[in-house]
């Protein structure tokens, strides 16, 4: 069973989205990390780069396949986690404490439109 | 969809299943560098029942395998194994397989799963020779047993003297009193055995080498299987082989015997030798970061050139390479050329091939 954070908002396509001090973190979910395996490269954006809702903003690639990674929300990027240029392997070992991008959202009101935790668990099912 | 012999084994081993040529096969149960890492370092066990099995058998059975396999079968051995091509007349391959010559009326095809049923209609559809070609792919189960130690292994296991089987040759021998057929051969780069047998014997053994094995074993599944051949440049039919690539394209001439008996699509060979190749599969080393994927554009200053066949982060080494099938004269050593990645243009060199040197056990 994988993990799901409480709290957090979901996609369906598996990404989750964080908000602190207005700000939204992004990232994919222990689901999406255990199905794609042990994950050898994360093509990042950079910032100031503009990410739309349902949009790929990132792709992962797992050992066997590239995957796109799909923005939850409509924003800026203001700061890309650099850790993961080196080290991607991160996101196997705690996915949610690992986001990709912090991004500065343009409408909130998105957030809406995600799954929470529970709903989320039901897709994972 | 099928299933192998071992389905439920891999299934109690929480294995990861995919469908690969309409067999729900293993991916990998732990990780695939696990398991990649395993084989290069120790050793471990491949379930390959999928791979289809055809009987030769009769007075031509020796002509007739001639005839539609590139390499000269006339040369074998007894107990010996020879690696080649199945071509279509324009040279395109049909598949690639093994040929065990069993005795002078019996020969043995191994072929790809993904072919079976395509392999062997083209042979019947070639079989105009008085011998009886039969698909024994049901049958037949096979486990592939790879690594430094497979031979430690599998030697309790056995009477049979296992350090007098040669690399390519096979035996008839007894795995813990039940008949089966090894042969040193395989598909990693790596010493190692190919065990086939009927559908219960392979079920115990597999159970019981991972037994025996204990920590120097690991069941592996189809995913280290393609980054283990990749690094040492075996082909993979569909990628570096297709019906639309010749074996000289792909870089395997050595797997084609010009100076012998005629063979389907020998002649189209022998004028590419003489003409030399328009194109062939190199190596490429990603200078950027990203990871090479088959199917991938490779450009040179803006014009296509061709295109990649396999790509991977090698587990073993850990650099971002690929065979690709490049135009000449933009395949020469240290060639920069760029890769469409996702509409990105990234760059990369032509470099050897061969990204991990194989261990084999010669004599």
């Amino acid at each position: 069973m994988s993990k799901i954070v409480k709290g957090l908002y979901y996609t369906n396509t598996h990404e989750w989205v964080k908000v602190e001090n207005g700000f939204a973190y992004i990232g994919i979910t222990d689901y999406a990390q255990e199905s794609l395996g042990e994950i050898v490269f994360v093509e990042l954006p950079e910032e100031d780069d503009s990410v739309e809702a349902g949009i790929e903003f990132s792709a992962i690639e797992s050992v066997k396949a590239a995957s796109d990674i799909l923005s939850p929300i409509t924003g800026i990027v203001v700061v890309v986690n650099d850790d993961l240029e080196d080290s991607p392997e991160l996101i196997n070992e705690d996915p949610y404490e690992n986001w990709i991008i912090k991004v500065e959202m343009e409408d909130a009101s998105e957030l809406n439109k995600l799954l929470s935790a529970e709903e989320y668990e039901e897709i994972c099912e | 969809m099928k299933k192998t012999v071992l389905y439920d084994a891999h299934v109690a081993l929480n294995a990861k299943m995919v469908d690969f040529a309409g067999f729900m096969m293993p991916i990998s149960y732990s990780s695939i560098t696990e398991e990649h890492n395993y084989v290069r370092e120790k050793a471990g066990l491949f379930d390959v029942s999928h791979m289809g099995e055809f009987y030769v058998k009769g007075k031509e059975a020796e002509q007739f395998v001639d005839y539609i396999f590139t390499n000269d079968v006339t040369k074998m051995e007894k107990g010996q194994v020879l690696y080649g091509m199945m071509l279509y007349p324009n040279g395109g391959v049909v598949d690639d397989l093994l040929v065990y010559k069993v005795k002078h009326d019996f020969f043995i095809m191994v072929v790809n799963a993904s072919n079976i049923d395509k392999d062997f209609a083209w042979a019947t559809s070639q079989n105009t020779f008085d011998c009886l070609l039969t698909n024994e792919s049901d049958l037949v189960a096979e486990i592939a047993l790879q690594g430094p130690l497979a031979e430690k292994i599998l030697q309790p296991l056995t009477d049979f003297n296992l350090s007098e089987l040669q690399f390519f040759t096979f035996a008839n021998m007894k795995i813990l009193w039940k008949k089966v057929v090894v042969s040193r051969t395989g598909y990693t780069g790596e010493d190692g055995f190919e065990i086939y047998g009927d559908h219960d014997t392979i079920r115990t053994l597999w159970n019981e080498i991972l037994d025996f094995g204990k920590e120097n074993i690991t069941p592996c599944g189809l995913g280290c299987r393609d980054t283990l051949r990749f690094e040492v440049a075996l082909p993979l039919y569909g990628n570096e082989l297709t019906q639309d690539i010749t074996p000289l394209e792909a870089g395997y001439g050595f797997a084609v015997s010009l100076d012998s008996g005629d063979f389907i699509g020998k002649d189209v060979l022998v004028k590419q030798k003489k003409e030399k190749t328009t194109r062939r599969i190199v190596g490429l080393e990603l200078i950027d970061k990203g990871i090479i994927r088959h199917g991938y554009k490779v450009y040179h200053e803006g014009l296509l050139v061709g295109e990649i066949t396999t790509g991977y982060k090698s587990p073993s080494t850990g650099e971002t390479v690929a065979m690709a099938m490049i135009d000449r004269p933009y395949d020469k050593l240290g060639t920069n050329l760029e890769v469409d990645i996702r509409g990105k243009m990234k760059q990369a060199i032509v470099r050897n091939r061969k990204f991990y040197e194989k261990s084999y056990k010669t004599k």
